[in-house]
């Protein structure tokens, strides 16, 4: 089952020309610089702004040339950047107001079931007025889900959220993603969000789409300009399998092998992801015995890309998996590195996402 | 001859209650749609809405007079449709205090209408409220002091109007003859005492409505 | 700045040429007033400058204090007032014109009053209470037996302009107004005998004595001003 889109719009001096097609499940992050059309592009899906094209979801069309569903007929969710909640109802009031609002025969999800997940329970009875920033949040994240959508869309949802409350609500976004199945897509301008939540991403640039896939794809492709500059990074699907409780270390299985991070919080069995960043993976000929980095494995070269006057950036296949290093091109040259070379990679740093 | 003067505080309260009822149901769509048309022509019907807050009541109660006549444009309409001429009639009073009062009431609406902004409008359409639902679960709630205002504001003044009831009213006991029309009277003929006391009245019983209206203008989180 | 000032000068500065005089008169004697004022102009210099007003408002202005040097009034019992309140100037009151009352539409075709009995939708009169003309309307109607029956159609303006006004714009379709204000104008019109109301002898009277106002009154007893008078619709004692 897909989301096929195509929606082309002018406003003002901003040109709208998107066509994508995304699965109706997991988290698809729309990632782009500001005022490239990333909400442009939430508020067509929704309706909210009308544009030429068409919409399907799965088996229903919501738009298409004859055809416009209005906003308020379509199964989705929406959560805004501003909690916008209704300043004349308390929270269980706004919690119920799209509830009530369709048929009793639809409503999946339980009004328990979303206060249990977004951790709510408590400020049910009070005014939106009194509410912090990220409780407001968590509340318009809950009031979105209880109209039981088939599509939940949501706009930088952190993004009027200081750090603390960002750390706080992220773990439930997550939540959301593993315990309910509705696809998301998620708006966003935060690297550190998308490398975290999503599963596909769509990336955009004055308002067209220039590339969509896999995140851990998307992340590494060297054409794109997410493996620029500092953040370069790549994400690993991986299962907990053990741990070492005398030297507190966590280990894990994944496509590009078995890896050893620190710490011990997660349980065996747990689907966690992982994050290397490129400056964090250094390269050698030969495998390094005699050195503190646990995390070392066999890799062959994909590509390589320079990275500044200085620097290079390699695309490494280490085992199905892809990941960066990013070296200087001096010793790109030193080690007379080219595509389809058998090299190994040290991690220095992996970053353990829950 | 007390009576007469308690006949003309009824039909006072009568037209002020009844020309507020009409203000609130024309003059909502109306406030609605000035308040979100983007109709780069649209200042002229704010300018029209706004003209009876600058015309002398004696210049609108004229063109009213005239109007209204079985011989004026509006008058030609009422006799054809049966209802025969609105010059001295309760219903004539109530077409001139609803134009006399508009902006009174269209405006306040208007402005709250505006400061609702379209966001709690789009999370309502996302909660799948229909058009005529998000106006009456949002947009009422959110406008309940504007309309309060609007209420309070128009049923005032029309309380107090005089210039438009003496062009078009023919001062008719127990139809058109309201208190500042018997004020005016009873000045005219050196009645003081009754003056005062008429004139007292209607001070007092608008302070005591307007207050309780006032009183409950607050905004208040329902539960 | 400096024209600002001397615009603001001009405009203050009284007149030079004469004496102004400043006449309230009542509403209904609208119609002779100005020509009245353009002979009394050429005889005197002076200027009048008229107020009008239904008579009981001009009333209330003169006793609060109104500064008109001469009141014309539409009946006999204001300036009567005054005089006993010592406000007008003694024994300088008479009688200047006797209204006559007609029965007027532009409209509808009749012969005599009993068109009041059939269908009419409203029957303009001054107010009874505020002025001389509605009073006389009022005893008219009574003797006539027609005024209990003719209740539900009348209507009251605040002066006999304000009745004409009525007729007039057509929002009612017959009215008693004074034959001076509908004397050159077309319709019907119906004289009310004199024998069915109190005479509306008009008085006037001095309230400030001034050479100017004494000429004005003088020049509505001449024979010069009785023509007018009568020109215009009105008797003359």
């Amino acid at each position: 089952m897909t989301i096929s889109a195509r929606f082309v719009s002018q406003r003002g001096t901003f040109h709208l020309d998107v066509y994508f097609e995304l699965p109706e499940q997991g988290i698809s992050a729309v990632f782009g610089p500001s005022g490239c059309g990333k909400t442009s592009l939430l508020r067509a899906i929704a309706g909210l702004d009308r544009s030429t094209g068409h919409l399907r979801i799965g088996e229903e069309t919501w738009q298409d040339e004859s055809h416009f569903m209005p906003t308020h007929e379509r199964a989705l969710g929406y959560v805004f950047q501003e909690p916008s909640l209704f300043n004349h109802l308390t929270v269980d009031k706004n919690l119920t107001y799209g509830q009530s609002r369709i048929p009793a025969g639809s409503r999946k999800v339980s009004f328990d079931d979303v206060v249990e997940l977004l951790g709510i329970g408590s400020l049910l009875g009070r005014s939106p007025a009194t509410l912090s920033g990220g409780e407001q949040q968590r509340v318009a994240i809950a009031r979105a889900l209880m109209t039981s959508p088939r599509l939940l869309l949501m706009d930088e949802p952190l993004a009027s959220l200081d750090y603390e409350r960002k750390l706080e609500i992220l773990p439930y976004i997550d939540a959301l993603h593993r315990d309910l199945e509705m696809p998301v897509l998620y708006v966003s301008h935060d690297r550190d969000e998308v490398a975290r939540l999503a599963d596909h991403l769509l990336l955009m640039q004055a308002g067209h789409i220039v590339a969509a896939g896999a995140i851990a794809d998307m992340l590494t492709r060297v054409d794109l300009p997410l493996v620029q500059g500092g953040e370069a990074e790549a994400i690993i699907e991986a299962r907990v399998s053990g741990h070492d409780d005398e030297f507190q270390l966590t280990f894990l299985d994944s496509p590009a092998g078995s890896f050893t991070v620190t710490g011990r919080g997660v349980d065996v069995g747990a689907d966690v992801r992982l994050r290397i960043l490129a400056k964090d993976v250094s390269l050698t000929l030969v495998h390094q015995s005699d050195t503190s980095i646990l995390n070392i494995f066999p890799a062959i070269i994909d590509d390589l890309v320079p990275e500044g006057a200085a620097q290079m950036t390699v695309r490494l296949l280490v085992g199905e998996a892809p990941i960066l290093a990013r070296i200087t091109r001096k010793s790109a040259d030193n080690l007379g590195l080219s595509p389809g070379m058998e090299i190994f990679a040290q991690m220095k740093s992996v970053a353990l996402l829950a | 001859m007390i009576e007469a003067d308690i006949v003309a505080l009824l039909v006072t309260l009568k037209l002020a209650l009844v020309s507020t009822m009409v203000l609130l149901i024309l003059g909502t769509p109306l406030a609605w749609w000035l308040a979100r048309s983007q109709w780069r022509f649209k200042f002229i019907l704010e300018t029209l809405v706004a003209l009876p807050l600058v015309l002398p009541p004696t210049v609108l109660g004229f063109y009213l007079l005239v109007a209204l006549s079985p011989t004026g444009p509006v008058g030609t309409l009422t006799n054809a449709i049966g209802l025969g001429s609105l010059a001295f009639s309760f219903s004539g009073l109530v077409v001139g205090s609803v134009i006399y009062s508009m902006p009174f009431v269209v405006q306040p609406l208007q402005d709250a209408f505006r400061s609702i902004g379209t966001r709690p409008l789009e999370v309502a359409a996302t909660l799948r409220a229909s058009p005529l639902d998000r106006f009456y679960s949002v947009v009422l709630p959110l406008a309940k002091p504007g309309f309060i205002t609007a209420a309070a504001l128009g049923f005032a003044h029309t309380l107090g109007e005089f210039g438009v009831v003496l062009m078009i009213g023919g001062n008719i006991p127990g139809e058109t003859q309201v208190v500042s029309i018997a004020i005016y009277d009873h000045v005219e003929m050196l009645e003081y005492t009754r003056a005062h006391w008429l004139a007292g009245g209607l001070l007092m019983l608008s302070f005591v409505i307007l207050a309780l209206v006032y009183r409950h203008r607050g905004f208040r989180v329902s539960s | 700045m400096k024209t600002i000032l001397l615009l603001f000068a001009l405009f203050i500065t009284p007149r030079v040429l004469g004496d102004e005089l400043n006449v309230a008169i009542a509403s209904n004697f609208s119609s002779v007033s100005p020509h009245m004022g353009e002979l009394y102009f050429e005889t005197t210099g002076h200027r009048a400058v008229f107020s009008y007003g239904s008579t009981g408002k001009l009333y209330a202005q003169i006793v609060n204090g109104a500064p008109f040097h001469v009141f014309l009034s539409a009946d006999v019992a204001r300036p009567e007032l005054l005089e006993q309140n010592q406000i007008a100037i003694n024994d300088s009151r008479f009688t200047y014109a006797i209204g006559q009352m007609v029965l007027w539409s532009p409209t509808i075709e009749f012969d005599s009053p009993e068109i009041l009995s059939s269908e009419i939708n409203h029957l303009a009169i001054a107010n009874e209470k505020l002025a001389p003309y509605g009073k006389a309307a009022m005893q008219f109607l009574s003797r006539a037996g027609l005024w209990d029956s003719l209740q539900a159609k009348i209507v009251r303006g605040e002066n006999v302009s304000q009745a004409l006004l009525f007729v007039d714009s057509g929002a009612a379709s017959i009215g008693l107004v004074s034959r001076s204000q509908v004397q050159f104008k077309g319709g019907n019109v119906y004289a009310v005998s004199s024998e069915m109301h109190t005479p509306i002898a008009q008085q006037a009277v001095l309230l400030i004595d001034t050479t100017a106002a004494r000429a004005f009154l003088a020049l509505l007893r001449s024979d010069a001003g009785r023509q007018v008078i009568q020109k215009y619709g009105y008797l003359v004692p």
